[in-house]
């Protein structure tokens, strides 16, 4: 169901993960998709190989998102392809660590907090001339950010401020007929995620989780996907937990 | 699940009949459960039009005589039950607390308490049984919000939502899920009986960042999203499809 052709889509962090599956989910319905990476070229020239296999449009675009300045470069590079006109933004480029309280250091958490909310808070505003009546902003939270899961404190308080983001965004931006949203994704068989690399995580997972399996990465594409389209139309402002239901 | 077998109550008229529309224009097979004889018969032909199979149930959700025959009759008709939206709900008595009385209370909590208790009573012991299946319980942006002179109601639809996330964590193991969904003020002729003047109806408006009243149609959207695959890993959830009504 090509529900987003013609539609033009920037996804961050796209080279692997929940980044990749949103991108092919997104240009399996039909969207011509910017591949945002940060350092895996290779994987993103992949995704880029794999949506142009199928028919679809599609190209990769390097930025370090971590630098002060690459929420202006990336929307600059962006432009330069697409034109002056954006119908979805996926921010979902993200950096993890677990680590307890003794031990964050302040690198961490400002590098935590520079890639997982002040690039996609800068990417926004910097979009916003392209962003029109329909466009779609989806931005990714965690299930961390509802409660806590492990020695992710400094990293889930970033997911925290996406949350809030979302709404203040939304708000702003309604009385444009720009949507924004955000989707919650549990534990995710992503190489990000340590949990799944072991038995004993996998057990942690599936006892803390209704749904007695581990999610893949499509299972979030598939909700991003969703979002980006008219089905969604009246959505916004709204955080979706993609997580089986976890700690509910 | 292509050509899924849906059952909705209070299907009759606003969010129930549209959902009831937006499935059969998927392909679902469609059981509409009202009260009313006469429009239930008359939506079931109108569901006919679309090529979809349709039939109507009489039922009042309040007596669970009618509700497990519902479930029975829709089980014996189509061979099986994959999606339940448990719609059918009352404004109630609109006033305040000083007003509301031991009836007042029992007649909103038994429509819209215990009738989705019932219904999923019965729905689940027909879904258990062919281990898969998805239930939708319809809230109300009041299922997380007060709300001045609808303190029954309100209160009402926050026992949906806790309700909602018990049962999701009860029979994951099954392969149900089930989730909420909350639409906001939404132009219904409930939105009319429950505000009681068009500037009463219009203020609403004025919340939402969407800068306008929701449709049935669009909150239908949500439902049959959330009902679907691509909602695969999502239970135990309350999707707000509320024109960004609970952000603001």
């Amino acid at each position: 169901m090509p529900t987003l052709t013609g539609k033009t889509a920037l996804v961050t962090g796209a080279s692997r993960g929940m980044g990749r599956a949103s991108a092919l989910a997104l240009a399996a319905a039909g969207a011509q998709v910017l591949v945002h990476y940060g350092r895996g070229a290779k994987e993103a020239d992949g995704v880029v190989a794999e949506i142009r296999r199928v028919g679809g449009k599609a190209d990769a675009i390097a930025t370090d998102l971590a630098a002060p300045d690459g929420a202006r470069k990336l929307a600059a590079q962006a432009r330069g392809i697409l034109g002056d006109r954006l119908d979805i933004l996926v921010a979902n480029a993200g950096v993890s660590k677990a680590a307890t309280i003794e031990e964050t250091t302040v690198a961490d958490f400002d590098r935590l907090f520079a890639v997982n909310v002040r690039a996609p808070y800068f990417l926004v505003q910097q979009l916003l001339p392209v962003l029109h009546e329909g466009s779609s902003v989806i931005l990714v939270s965690s299930l961390g950010a509802h409660a806590a899961v492990g020695t992710l404190s400094a990293y889930a308080a970033t997911k925290g401020a996406i949350d809030t983001l979302v709404k203040y965004f939304a708000a702003a931006l309604g009385p444009r007929g720009i949507r924004v949203n955000a989707v919650a994704p549990g534990v995710i068989d992503t190489d990000m995620s340590n949990l799944v690399k072991t038995d004993e995580g996998k057990s942690a997972v599936l006892g803390m989780q209704a749904l007695k399996r581990i999610g893949q990465a499509d299972d979030v594409g598939s909700v991003v996907a969703f979002l980006a389209s008219q089905d969604a139309r009246w959505i916004t402002g709204d955080t979706i937990r993609v997580d089986g239901g976890s700690k509910l | 699940m292509s050509n899924p077998v849906v059952l909705i109550t209070g299907a009759l008229t606003g969010i129930g009949r549209a959902a009831a529309v937006a499935f059969a224009r998927k392909g679902a097979k469609v059981v509409v459960a009202g009260r009313r004889d006469e429009a239930g018969k008359a939506l079931v032909e109108e569901l006919r039009a679309f090529g979809a199979e349709a039939e109507f149930i009489k039922a009042d959700v309040r007596k669970e005589d009618d509700v497990r025959n519902m479930v029975d009759k829709t089980v014996a008709r189509f061979g099986r039950l994959d999606v339940a939206v448990n719609n059918a709900a009352t404004e109630g008595a609109v006033g305040p607390i000083t007003d509301q009385t031991a009836e007042s209370f029992a007649a909103t909590f038994e429509t819209n308490v215990l009738g989705v208790v019932l219904s999923m009573k019965h729905e689940v012991r027909a879904m258990q049984a062919q281990g898969s299946g998805s239930i939708i319980n319809i809230s109300s942006t009041y299922g997380h919000e007060g709300a001045a002179f609808a303190s029954i109601y309100v209160g009402a639809k926050h026992a949906v939502e806790g309700i909602t996330k018990s049962v999701a964590l009860e029979i994951a193991k099954s392969g149900i899920r089930v989730n909420a969904v909350a639409p906001g003020p939404t132009d219904t002729g409930m939105l009319t009986r429950f505000t009681g003047t068009a500037a009463n109806k219009a203020a609403l408006a004025t919340q939402v960042p969407l800068g306008r009243l929701g449709l049935s149609e669009e909150v239908a959207d949500g439902i049959v999203f959330i009902a679907s695959d691509e909602a695969r890993f999502i239970t135990g959830h309350v999707l707000n499809v509320d024109g960004g009504h609970t952000a603001n």
